[in-house]
């Protein structure tokens, strides 16, 4: 499966939770399948989305799901011992490991190679990593949000990309939005 | 004046309850004193662009969150700055401590600091400069400031103002 194809599948655990999602197709398809308040979409900023999202789960209580890339783990991989030593059992940290920067057409990430991200968490000091195939993601993250307990999840799946137009939503009306959903 | 303590006071004044840093000697003092506050949650972050990242999530979610940072961090944080916090519109006080300024013992330092305010004047960042320690008392209205416009503001607060490093 590609990252639009798990997006698709997900889509329905997604529309009732918090989620911040990664700049580029990953946002983009989100929005294209199902726009919704609860939806913070980056259009800038490569390798915040785990950093938005946990800020975001210690501030109050509801869960809250960064959707992430391996790339952009890759770029802010300092985010894992934060996250690993400020536990937030609101949180659940999504990474699509496609093993390449897909918004960019695809270029293989070290992800892809040696380079293993559910490692990189664990030696961080994550305590809840979990590994899963693209076919499993709906399953997974739905036990990780119904643990109540802090997860990172790497999902393994293909490199692949469909085409979608970009997001013209205003940042402060995605931002506006996503703040009154998180405080209804 | 314990300006460490009145720092923290005015932040914790005005509702700040969210404070990342990265440290720096001179800013040792105001972490401590954040870190032992129960008003403050403190995430220390392990690079300032990061940190911004977790003020923008932390504001979402309703709190007020401020960074302290150097300015030698300000070049890894203009992306951050221009896309995240300027472009959604979120305050952000930043307390900077700007070294290669006047007291400064290590050369290097100077290079960043001569690069510092333009920086900051190119990304229209409200900047303020804490020479003196009775500069401080501008902290109060600085806040008050940052969270009326919903923009990043720059404190900066040089060797001066910490009470320099003593007999080099
Ligand atoms: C600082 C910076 N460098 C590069 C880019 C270009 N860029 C945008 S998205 C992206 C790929 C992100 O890859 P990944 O996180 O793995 O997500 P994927 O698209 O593969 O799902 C890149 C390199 C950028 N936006 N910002
Ligand atoms: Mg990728």
């Amino acid at each position: 499966m590609i990252r639009s194809e798990i997006l698709k599948e997900i889509a329905p655990i997604l529309r009732d939770q918090l989620v911040v999602c990664n700049i580029g197709l990953p946002s983009q398809e989100l929005h294209m399948i199902d726009d919704q308040p609860t939806n913070f979409y980056m259009l800038g900023t490569m390798g915040l989305s785990s950093s938005i999202g946990l800020g975001l789960a210690l501030a109050q209580d509801k869960t809250v799901i960064s959707i992430d890339g391996d790339g952009s783990v890759l770029t802010n991989l300092g985010t894992l011992p934060t996250i690993a030593n400020n536990v937030a059992d609101n949180y659940v940290l999504l990474i699509i490991d496609n093993g390449s920067y897909g918004s960019t057409g695809d270029q293989p990430t070290y992800a892809g190679k040696k380079t293993k991200l559910e490692k990189v968490a664990e030696a961080c000091g994550c305590e809840n990593v979990v590994v899963c195939q693209d076919v499993d993601t709906g399953k997974v993250l739905q036990a990780a949000i119904d643990s109540k307990k802090m997860t990172v999840i790497v999902v393994k799946c293909d490199s692949g990309n469909i085409k979608l137009p970009v997001i013209t939503m205003d940042p402060v009306v995605i931002r506006d939005r996503f703040m009154k959903s998180v405080q209804a | 004046m314990n300006i460490d303590k009145k720092i923290t006071d005015d932040l914790v004044a005005n509702n700040v309850s969210f404070v990342t840093t990265v440290p720096c000697k001179q800013l040792a003092g105001v972490i401590e004193e954040i870190d032992a506050r129960e008003e403050i949650f403190h995430i220390p972050s392990n690079k300032e662009d990061e940190g911004m990242g977790l003020c923008a999530g932390a504001f979402m979610g309703g709190k007020r969150p401020a960074i302290i940072m150097q300015n030698t961090a300000i070049g890894v944080t203009i992306n951050t700055l221009a896309t995240l916090i300027q472009y959604y519109r979120m305050p952000l006080p930043m307390l900077i401590s700007y070294r290669g300024e006047l007291r400064e013992p290590v050369a290097c330092q100077v290079e960043m600091a001569v690069h510092t305010k333009a920086l900051l004047a190119q990304m229209n960042v409200p900047t303020y400069h804490f020479h003196h320690q009775s500069d401080v008392e501008e902290l109060d209205a600085i806040l008050k400031y940052t969270f009326m416009c919903n923009k990043p503001v720059a404190i900066l607060t040089d060797a001066n103002f910490w009470g320099g490093y003593g007999d080099q």
